[in-house]
């Protein structure tokens, strides 16, 4: 596990993100989050549609531009004090993989030069070389180099995200933020996916921010999962942990609802069932953001948001009752 | 005793500018009373056309080429459209994966539910049927039904959309509930209360119920029966804890080694190598021969026969053969 003497890789500080809405009204999609990541570390983001885990990522990855707060790569803190080139390099080492492997990949564009673009706008390989190298990468994804001068639509989804994966390795990352890479795919062709990942953090030490939905994916290849609910980080600890001895309401909801691929431990399985759906993240109140919907609520909770805190080393909550 | 439903060698194809698509090459199932059965498969296996040949939606281009669908022995294959809409809605209702294209969205949702009980509910009267929506609207687990009855749908989360979907599709009290994907598209705390409602609503109003998803907890968590299509055609139906339990078939095989366990940590997950035929050029052999691990000269040449396994445990696969016996494990 990582340990806590570790120099993180990315430090994350009172990130928020707040989007304008409509007339005078704001969209907090990520409220006040901190975190760190460890170099070679996956942590998992999960939590419902809407939550603010893509939000989280783009703004992580300067896509966004955050409203407020700190991110610290490698010891320097990326902020507008930074010159063109330091940004350069800063978008070169931090990549991402999109969720629709149909909507990220320009159709018009042959897979060469998909894979080649960002290579070409960091200007580190020309002619001969770059060929050699968009090869190279096909055959580390699985593909060959017979799909170099085919167009994206000529793909299945599987592959389509292998392109996307070929893409955001070009430029030699060292962090990347995989947001859904796996969702609109099938169960089969997930595991190719993923164990994809996993060779290729192996072989050139990676560090992942994984967003997905699907827990039992997400559990097999983080280290570390943080929980989200309506732009908050409510739970974060180690895989396992989290799995085993969930302490936030929201995350014991959460687990119970996934189905378990076994019809006797599935029939006789008890849920704990959540009343109602996500309140509208515009129209907020005071106090724990899960208060509607937690079954161990009280005035206390109202009245005041919980902060995260270390319930034990390495797991944080943000709930008033976690112990 | 005639089954409810009863599909025989239904083949479909559909007619694209690049050549015939064989969508569904020879499937036949049945569906009892009060029963639910999944339909699991990879994605382009044709899992919806066969449902929508069953409703008689397939798109203009699509044809049913051979096979009969049996609703309680008459042919729905060969009904005129005229005739499959007094189907549609009253004897078999049909849900899809999102909830915003099946609803009207000018239409408030009280209205959706009256709509489909003028069409097919001419004994009733205009109160009766204010009445028997509000009854609906309850029904499918929404509080406060008159005040709800008056909403667009844009005005109700997802998880709420889809149950007046469900409730559109009750209307009339369909015999068979034909569900496409009903939860792919809800986070799963929703997905839970609306697997929860389907089962409810099961017993209470007794109808049998076809669910085709991708996710395997869904079946395991809803289904009695299964069947799993790969290529065009069913390779295995079984009652759900023989598909589970006793797999017949190295498709399914592969798809279950697929779900990560505890005991994949740190390793490899087990993933079925390359991608599923492209049914415009169906391989003449077994669907699967170009992914199995366990692929003989005969699967490339000839198709493998649908063989019984045990009770009403069925698989296509030449392992199953007598002949093979010795390679199945
Ligand atoms: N309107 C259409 N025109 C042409 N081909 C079609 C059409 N609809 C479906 N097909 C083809 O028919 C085959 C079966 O499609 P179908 O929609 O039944 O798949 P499915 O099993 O429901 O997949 P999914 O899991 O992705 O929903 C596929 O090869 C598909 O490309
Ligand atoms: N560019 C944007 N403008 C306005 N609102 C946005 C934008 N991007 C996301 N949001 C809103 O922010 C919230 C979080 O969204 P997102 O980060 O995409 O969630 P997730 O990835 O967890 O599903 C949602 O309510 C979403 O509608
Ligand atoms: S703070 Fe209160 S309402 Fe919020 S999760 Fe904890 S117990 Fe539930
Ligand atoms: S028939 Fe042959 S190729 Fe097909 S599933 Fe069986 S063993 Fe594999
Ligand atoms: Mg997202
Ligand atoms: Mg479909």
């Amino acid at each position: 596990m990582m340990s806590a003497e570790k120099k993180p890789l990315l430090e994350v500080k009172h990130l928020k993100k707040y989007f304008p809405v409509g007339k005078n009204q704001t969209l907090k999609a990520v409220r006040d989050i901190s975190l760190n990541l460890y170099k070679g570390e996956t942590l998992g983001l999960v939590g419902e549609s809407g939550c603010g885990k893509s939000t989280f990522g783009r703004t992580v990855i300067q896509l966004y531009e955050p409203t407020e707060g700190t991110i610290i790569y490698e010891g320097r803190e990326i902020n507008n004090s930074l010159s063109k080139a330091e940004r350069h390099e800063f978008t070169r080492k931090m990549q991402m993989i999109f969720q629709d492997p149909y909507a990220s990949l320009n159709p018009r564009m042959k897979v060469m030069d998909i894979i080649a673009e960002g290579m070409d706008a960091h200007g580190v390989y020309k002619g001969q070389e770059r060929k050699k190298k968009v090869i190279e990468l096909l055959e580390t994804v699985g593909l060959s180099e017979e799909h170099a001068n085919r167009f994206p639509h000529e793909f299945s989804g599987g592959q389509r995200q292998r392109v996307g994966i070929a893409r955001a390795l070009a430029v030699d990352p060292e962090f990347i933020i995989c947001d859904e890479p796996i969702s609109a795919l099938d169960v089969s062709i997930q595991a190719q996916v993923i164990n994809l990942l996993k060779e290729l953090q192996k072989k050139r030490d990676l560090t992942y921010l994984f967003i997905a939905h699907d827990l039992s994916m997400v559990k097999h290849i983080s280290d570390r999962i943080g929980v989200m609910y309506l732009g908050s980080m409510v739970e974060l600890t180690d895989s396992e942990t989290l799995f085993d001895d969930p302490v936030h309401p929201y995350t014991q909801a959460l687990l119970s609802a996934i189905p378990i691929p076994d019809p006797d431990v599935e029939k006789s399985r008890n849920r704990i069932m959540l009343e109602g759906s996500l309140p509208d993240p515009i129209r907020l109140s005071e106090g724990c953001l899960f208060a509607g919907r937690c079954p161990y609520a009280e005035d206390l909770c109202r009245k005041n948001t919980p902060e995260m805190k270390e319930v034990r080393p390495g797991h944080f909550a943000a709930c008033h009752k976690a112990k | 005793m005639s089954r409810l439903l009863e599909v025989n060698q239904l083949r479909v194809q559909i007619e694209t500018q690049h050549g015939t698509v064989q969508a569904v090459r020879g499937i036949s199932f049945h569906l009892d009373e009060q029963e639910t059965l999944a339909i699991v498969g990879e994605s382009g296996s044709g899992k919806s056309i066969s449902v929508k040949s069953i409703m008689g939606l397939l798109p203009k281009n699509g044809k049913i080429v051979e096979g009969s669908i049996l609703l309680e022995g008459k042919d729905l294959a060969k009904y005129s459209e005229r005739q499959m809409q007094s189907v549609r809605g009253s004897d078999i209702s049909m849900i899809f994966q999102d909830p915003m294209t099946s609803l009207n969205p000018t239409m408030i949702i009280g209205k959706q539910i009256v709509e489909v009980l003028k069409e097919h509910r001419r004994d009733m009267t205009k109160a009766q049927m204010k009445e028997r929506a509000l009854e609906l609207i309850s029904l499918v687990g929404i509080s406060n039904p008159e005040a709800r009855f008056d909403q667009y749908p844009h005005q109700l989360s997802g998880g709420m959309r889809q149950r007046v979907v469900i409730a559109v599709a009750l209307a009339c009290d369909p015999r068979i509930l034909i569900a496409d994907e009903p939860t792919t598209a809800l986070d799963v705390t929703i997905q839970a209360q609306i697997l929860d409602l389907m089962r409810d609503l099961q017993k209470k109003i007794k109808t049998s119920i076809i669910i085709i998803t991708h996710n395997l907890g869904v079946v395991a968590n809803i289904a009695d029966r299964v069947a799993v299509m790969y290529g065009g055609q069913l390779v295995e139906t079984a009652d759900v804890r023989d598909l589970f339990y006793e797999t017949a078939h190295p498709y399914t095989k592969g798809l279950l080694a697929s779900i990560p366990k505890a005991s994949d940590k740190g390793s490899d997950l087990t993933a079925i190598p390359g991608t599923p035929p492209d049914l415009m050029e169906p391989p003449k052999g077994c669907p699967f021969a170009a992914r199995c691990t366990k692929t003989m000269e005969v699967c490339r040449q000839y198709p493998p026969k649908d063989m019984l396994c045990r009770g009403t445990h069925r698989a296509r696969c030449w392992l199953l053969d007598e002949r093979a016996k010795a390679l199945r494990e």
